[in-house]
């Protein structure tokens, strides 16, 4: 017995078995107790309150959402809610990010004194204040339905949101979605022969023009082709409001442009520090290569700023996530608004909501920390 | 046998322990009450006429006053009581915890918060209709024709539902925007976002005072639901709950009886009414029987007020609300105010 756990595998194996079984018995023991405390007060428990009919109205829902459905149903919407104010949102924070990070680095003095400027002001202010201030900002700025702003009679621009025509057929629009997959895929295919070729023969081949043509022009015009093939769904002024079509609610617009500006502050910086971690000498070698300097940041500084940047970067994304609850503030309908708000206070189930609050954002950040991680491997520098 | 054996070991454990005095049953909450030296009560963030902190500092509304009118009963001294402020969001949570002894915050009363809460709901001190403001450029004049109108409500009111449905009932369209926080959904209905704001009746009379120009807005007459609102306690601990709800009872019935902060001392030394001399302590033990001073409506009373003036101070005629008693009128006068006998 003794000479076994002299085996170090072992006694790794041992103590790691241990700490586990002694997790699992706390945490079981404060279910255990939170369940039988509530027992006794009183309270409901348990997970069937998720199939019970909602009734909570959800303004903006891409799901198909109706107070009818389960809540279940309306979790899942405020799941869909939170990733889609994620995801735009990170998308447009990167590029602002990485562009006022560059400016920061500019020789202009005007360019990086703004980009200084912007970043200091940004990183400085609370985000509550920056989503109220864009919120009841862009509320302000905007007309009353009866004074819409319009385009073409077709689009609509008003405090309650922008209202845009939908096609009532989609079937039309299928077959151009799936026109522009084959078309992508084709794309690839031909720049990994033209790449293949090139390398064989030396031959060019003007891969972007083909590209620009079948990923852009055909696309666009199977599009359009299916927009005139189909009715649509034009907003019109009915009472109150406009109704038909789609709304994009200001609610999604300032939670947005709040994320996005305020977020893009951080990513400045971490972008501003990747590049400088880069040494003069590799900027100088690249130069003496006879580089242009845009080839030079492209090639040369890029590459070696990019493990860096990316897992600070990484956190930032995280902390997006889990901030877009602060649209709870304004009405956004995400996890945060509709299900530990409008759920949790229509069921008093608050232990079981939070618990399961919590463990989606942990999946959506964990999986967000797997994906920039898997990047971060790919694009790792190669030294030879 | 068994059942007769244990009934008269009970009775003699009773006689014995006791000689005389009456044994109550434990009451955690009011032993903590009475160690701390004031009561906890949860009540509303902010709103006027019903829960309002003025510019000292100090609450006064209707809710408020139901707290000051217990402390004097439980305690003799209606300023022991300390107003915890809570969001619709909190409140379940706030009581569960035992963080306030009572919660009087226009809590309305429905069948599953009731079910699934563990909470108890301890009588009616306010009946409050649901309806909606709207803007008087909107020239609305019936809550149909609110189809296709964007709502602002504060998320997880009862309103939220009750508007929900009421639409729906109707196949008419609306938009509703839940916001967290009532003073969220006030502002941006102010703002323009919605084109009417819905709360209950009273309540609404107190918020209208928020917005930015007052006139230029209008309450709906028209009703959409009933909803009872009363003071809330935790399951558990019958006889705090006990007294929750017979002070309640106690400051409508002496409007009923006449009794008031003016001539309660009068009528403590005087009334031959029995039913004034037991509320008043003169006649029989009923602060005892639930562990209490006898003296407890008449310091409540002496001190708060009864239901009418409180009414008439907070959100009445006295008040800046102006609301007419409607439904929370006594029974005898054509209102819903009922409150079982004091015998």
């Amino acid at each position: 017995m003794i000479r076994f756990l002299r085996d170090r595998k072992v006694r790794d194996y041992f103590w790691q078995g241990l700490a586990t079984v002694g997790l699992l018995a706390v945490i079981w023991f404060f279910v255990q107790n939170a369940s039988e405390n509530m027992l006794k007060a009183g309270m409901a428990t348990g997970f069937q309150f998720l199939w019970r009919d909602s009734g909570i109205e959800v303004p903006f829902n891409l799901t198909g959402y109706k107070p009818s459905d389960t809540i279940l149903a309306l979790l899942w919407t405020g799941i869909v809610n939170t990733i889609l104010v994620s995801v735009v949102s990170i998308a447009v924070a990167t590029v602002i990010g990485f562009s006022v990070g560059l400016l920061r680095l500019s020789r202009n003095w005007l360019l990086s004194s703004l980009a200084g400027f912007y970043i200091e002001f940004v990183r400085n202010i609370p985000l509550l204040f920056f989503v109220l201030f864009w919120y009841f900002g862009v509320l302000a700025a905007l007309p009353t339905p009866r004074e819409s702003l319009g385009l073409f009679d077709a689009v609509f621009l008003n405090r309650r949101g922008l209202s845009i025509p939908t096609p009532n057929d989609l079937a039309g629009f299928r077959i151009a979605v799936v026109v522009t997959l084959v078309l992508i895929a084709v794309q690839f295919g031909l720049s990994r022969w033209a790449r293949a070729r090139q390398a064989r023969t030396g031959r060019d081949f003007p891969l972007w023009a083909v590209g620009f043509v079948l990923c852009g022009a055909l696309p666009l015009a199977a599009f359009v082709a299916a927009g005139f093939t189909t009715s649509w769904d034009v907003p019109t002024l009915r009472g109150f409001n406009y109704r038909g079509g789609f709304v994009l609610v200001p609610e999604f617009v300032a939670l947005f442009a709040a994320l996005s500006t305020y977020t893009a502050g951080f990513i400045a910086e971490v972008v501003r520090g990747g590049i400088q971690s880069v040494r003069q000498g590799q900027l100088d070698a690249g130069r003496a290569l006879g580089l242009s300097p845009g080839r030079v940041v492209r090639l040369v500084v890029i590459p070696q700023a990019m493990p860096v940047i990316i897992p600070p970067i990484t956190s930032q994304y995280l902390n997006l996530i889990k901030n877009s609850s602060f649209g709870a503030a304004i009405a956004y309908p995400d996890i945060v608004s509709v299900f530990m708000g409008s759920a949790l206070v229509a069921t008093g189930q608050a232990v079981e909501i939070i618990a399961i609050t919590l463990a989606i954002y942990l999946a959506l950040s964990l999986f967000v920390s797997l994906f920039m991680n898997w990047y971060n491997a790919r694009h790792k520098l190669v030294t030879r | 046998m068994k059942v007769f054996a244990s009934a008269v070991s009970a009775a003699f454990l009773v006689v014995a322990s006791s000689a005389g005095a009456q044994q109550l049953a434990p009451s955690p909450t009011l032993d903590a009450i009475k160690a701390r030296g004031h009561i906890e009560c949860g009540v509303h963030l902010g709103l006027p006429g019903f829960s309002f902190a003025n510019d000292k500092g100090e609450w006064t509304g209707l809710d408020v006053d139901y707290c000051r009118s217990l402390a004097a009963a439980v305690l003799g001294d209606a300023t022991k009581v300390k107003f915890t402020p809570t969001s619709v969001q909190q409140r379940w949570a706030v009581l569960q915890s035992g963080q306030v002894d009572l919660l009087s915050r226009n809590t309305t009363i429905t069948f599953s918060r009731n079910a699934t809460l563990g909470v108890n709901f301890q009588g009616i001190n306010f009946y409050e209709g649901q309806t909606f403001v709207v803007r008087t450029k909107a020239k609305v004049a019936a809550v149909k024709d609110l189809a296709d109108a964007t709502i602002c409500v504060a998320a997880g009111s009862t309103e939220e539902k009750m508007a929900a449905d009421w639409f729906r009932e109707r196949n008419l369209k609306v938009t509703v925007i839940n916001f967290q926080k009532n003073d969220d959904a006030i502002s941006a209905y102010d703002q323009g976002r919605c084109d009417a704001y819905t709360a209950g009746i009273g309540a609404l009379a107190g918020q209208r005072i928020k917005f930015k120009n007052p006139e230029e807005h209008q309450i709906l007459s028209e009703i959409i639901s009933n909803d009872p609102q009363g003071p809330v306690t935790r399951w558990g601990d019958e006889r705090w709950q006990l007294i929750v709800r017979w002070v309640l009872n106690g400051t409508i019935a002496a409007e009923a009886l006449g009794v008031t902060s003016k001539n309660v001392d009068e009528m403590k030394a005087k009334s031959t009414n029995s039913e004034v001399r037991r509320l008043l302590g003169v006649e029989g033990k009923f602060g005892e029987m639930m562990g209490i001073s006898n003296d407890w409506m008449f310091n409540a009373i002496k001190q708060v007020g009864n239901y009418g003036e409180s009414y008439e101070r907070t959100v009445g005629m006295g008040s800046p609300l102006k609301l007419p008693r409607g439904a929370n009128q006594l029974w005898t006068k054509g209102g819903l105010l009922f409150t079982p006998p004091f015998q």
